[in-house]
């Protein structure tokens, strides 16, 4: 630990309050998924596995950096991947910062990206058995988010129900931003009826595997610097998408959580959108409102991987123009980009702006009592 | 929105080709006879991103009874070079042809609109200098055309589209690059799509509406894509003059790299320097459109981009970026208006440069006793 901060907590003898937008749990083996899943599909994963829009299985095409993109801290020493040992996540990170509640975000093995739609539902229920059994229950201060494959809706909007009635841990519904058409479009919008029906926040994160397409329209990089960037790039697509079908006039109650997506682009998205919509706005004749102003009302952004303007009080205009009640802290635990919620927010803010970052605005958005 | 100063130079301005007939005697015997006797001579070769119709394709009252807007060059002198008091413009030709995945045919039509222009336009009108418009696809190919037109001084830069097969920096295309930087030519690279992939991370969005606001994340996976695969180090002369791109979005994307370089520059050895100092050195922006809401903000962006020489004046002519005759958004101060109607670009154009030189000599001889 920085012997400074170190140093500060033992005098004040007081650990940070926080909400963690962001904890990447992970199954040990696929075993831990077998209590979940029909004598059916342990069978098909076992002969057939997954079935993904990429070249290999396994592993991305876009390698990860240092330690398969994991803090290298972050391995248990019992074996098995980062994220996969509740007792050591709870040591590095939600006992040691002072977590009082982390959003749980399931990214391996949920189905999101299972060309076959029924294993890719059998996969999503099970992952959201699992995260209720094997952390929820485990730890009260966890929260779940459902994940369902965004391609096969009809299957999403039942698990959405009965999820949302089962369990008040579950808090928001997970589905990858990396879809086969831009999430705007009608294909997806009985799972918006189903989230704001339940009264429960969508929650996108950049998918490692793509539904096909690249990060953008300029074709498929070479390196993971250029896949990285595209998780905040792509956003924009998905982000346009929403708010030009007119999502948010037919469901005004819809929320939308950015998760590791980057921030500071949403401004100038914003001015962007208002000028292009200005010109062309005989083709989109349902939306009510500029652009600009479906995005600020319906969407809210996580901190990490925080941004690092040369001169730091620039970030102090980028919030001003997002709005300071719609930052939230997030971590990534355990990812390699981790963001140590002492040090993230790095730059001049009011006590209660700081406050309002750390946890006060996921409590308003996610209900926290 | 103020007027712009007498003897500025407009870096975006877009002759149109009116149609094939036009290039037909600006083609060999083979290709008029090969193209007539498939009917492609009666095709439009009308890019989707630009077509006519659209509304951002041409301001109101620049569209013309006698055709497409900008393929007059009577009209285009007065509305685009006497109405702003232009010293210098830069035509760039936006032709369907890139499109085409036939790479012989493509180059052909590319240079017949590079011959169309030299003959029909530059001869025609001493304020305007022109891009060499190619197909990058067989890069090869493109640089022979810039080797057969970079004799003729009056062709200042190299133009391509920002979406195509693959993110711009990539090897395939450095032939292009290398020929670029022999004969001191900047890349501009213009808004548009071949669409070879989806405009989104996601797919195909519904609306024109959509694709033009995803020109912004383009240029930003572009400008990613020049810095991960090493164009500034391999080709240090390498100048990107990014059009008709907005550039509020520049800031986020220096912050990002600046950032995410720290973790990923073991994979990309050859970036030896924080990313945003290579932006400012390497790369251009032009002024329209400006996606800043009023001047307050504008000065923000600039502020935040860090530097006053990445900006070049431009109309974009005749596509409507602002109404009348002020081209310059409001609030920008004196020094800053010079600097990016005059200074910026002479100091981006090597061969504009060149003409400048030359006529302050010529004056300087007039004045000697």
């Amino acid at each position: 630990m920085n012997k400074a901060l170190a140093e500060r907590e033992t005098q004040t003898g007081q650990k940070l309050s926080f909400v963690d937008c962001d904890i990447h749990p992970v199954p040990r083996s696929p075993k831990d998924l077998q209590p979940y899943l029909s004598a059916r599909w342990r069978e098909h994963a076992e002969t057939f596995g997954g079935h993904v829009c990429q070249g290999l299985i396994g592993q991305l095409p876009f390698p990860r950096m240092m330690a398969a993109g994991m803090r290298a801290d972050s391995y248990p020493s019992n074996g098995g991947p980062p994220g996969c040992d509740l007792e050591l996540m709870q040591r590095q990170h939600l006992d040691a910062h002072g977590c009082e509640a982390g959003f749980l975000v399931a990214l391996t093995r949920s189905g999101m990206d299972e060309r076959n739609l029924e294993f890719g539902a059998a996969l999503a229920h099970a992952i959201n058995d699992w995260q209720l059994h094997d952390w929820v229950a485990k730890d009260n201060r966890l929260k779940a988010g459902i994940v369902v494959p965004q391609e096969y809706p009809e299957f999403a909007v039942t698990e959405i129900d009965q999820r949302a009635a089962e369990n008040a841990a579950f808090r928001q519904v997970i589905l990858s931003p990396r879809a086969s058409e831009p999430l705007g479009r009608r294909k997806y919008w009985p799972i918006y009826q189903a989230i704001e029906r339940n009264n429960l926040v969508l929650g996108l994160h950049p998918a490692g595997l793509s539904g096909g397409h690249p990060t953008s329209g300029t074709g498929w990089g070479t390196y993971y610097m250029q896949e990285h960037y595209g998780f905040s790039s792509s956003f924009a697509g998905n982000v346009v998408s929403l708010i030009m079908e007119g999502v948010f006039e037919r469901y005004p109650g819809l929320k939308v959580a950015m998760i590791e997506t980057g921030f500071s682009w949403a401004p100038s998205l914003g001015w962007r959108m208002d000028r292009e919509w200005e010109r062309n706005r005989k083709e989109t004749p349902h939306l009510r409102q500029r652009p600009s102003e479906y995005l600020h009302k319906h969407f809210w952004f996580c901190t990490q991987p925080m941004e690092e303007p040369e001169d730091p009080a620039h970030l102090n205009d980028i919030f001003d123009w997002i709005g300071w009640d719609r930052m939230m802290y997030s971590s990534d635990y355990p990812h390699w980009d981790y963001d140590d919620p002492r040090v993230a927010l790095n730059f001049k803010m009011t006590p209660a702006q700081r406050a309002a970052i750390l946890r006060e605005n996921a409590r308003a958005l996610y209900r926290l009592s | 929105m103020m007027k712009v100063p007498s003897g500025s130079i407009d870096c975006d301005v877009h002759p149109a080709v009116p149609g094939m007939a036009a290039l037909m005697p600006h083609l060999d015997a083979f290709w008029r006879e090969h193209l007539a006797e498939r009917y492609i001579d009666q095709s439009p070769f009308t890019l989707q991103s630009y077509a006519p119709s659209l509304p951002h394709s041409a301001r109101p009252d620049w569209r013309s009874a006698k055709g497409v807007a900008g393929s007059d060059l009577e009209v285009f002198r007065a509305q685009a070079l006497d109405a702003f008091g232009t010293r210098l413009a830069i035509a760039n030709v936006l032709y369907g042809a890139v499109a085409l995945f036939n790479n012989d045919m493509a180059a052909a039509l590319c240079a017949a609109v590079n011959n169309w222009v030299a003959r029909e336009w530059l001869d025609h009108e001493p304020r305007l200098r022109a891009s060499i418009l190619v197909a990058p696809e067989n890069a090869e190919l493109a640089a022979g055309e810039i080797e057969r037109c970079a004799g003729d001084q009056r062709f200042v830069q190299v133009l391509l589209l920002v979406m195509g097969d693959h993110p711009l920096g990539h090897r395939n295309y450095w032939p292009i690059y290398r020929a670029a930087e022999r004969h001191g030519l900047p890349i501009g690279i213009h808004a548009g799509s071949t669409f070879r992939h989806a405009p989104t991370g996601s797919g195909w969005p519904s609306y024109h509406v959509e694709d033009s606001i995803l020109q912004a994340p383009a240029f930003e996976d572009t400008v990613v894509s020049f810095l991960a695969e090493g164009v500034f180090q391999k080709f240090p002369g390498t100048k990107l003059v990014l059009m008709e791109a907005g550039f509020a979005w520049l800031p986020a994307l220096m912050w990002r790299t600046n950032r995410s370089w720290r973790g990923v520059r073991t994979e990309v050895p050859w970036i030896d320097r924080p990313p945003a100092d290579i932006v400012r050195d390497h790369v251009r922006v032009t002024l329209q459109p400006v996606d800043a809401p009023n001047g307050e903000v504008l000065n923000r962006v600039i502020d935040h981009i860090r530097s006053d020489e990445l900006i070049l004046f431009s109309t974009d002519y005749p596509h409507w970026q602002f109404d009348g005759e002020d081209a310059l958004p409001a609030g920008l101060s004196d020094a800053m208006i010079r600097k990016i109607t005059v200074d910026n670009p002479l100091a981006t154009y090597p061969r504009l440069r060149a003409d400048a030189n030359q006529e302050r000599a010529e004056l300087r001889r007039e004045a000697a006793p």
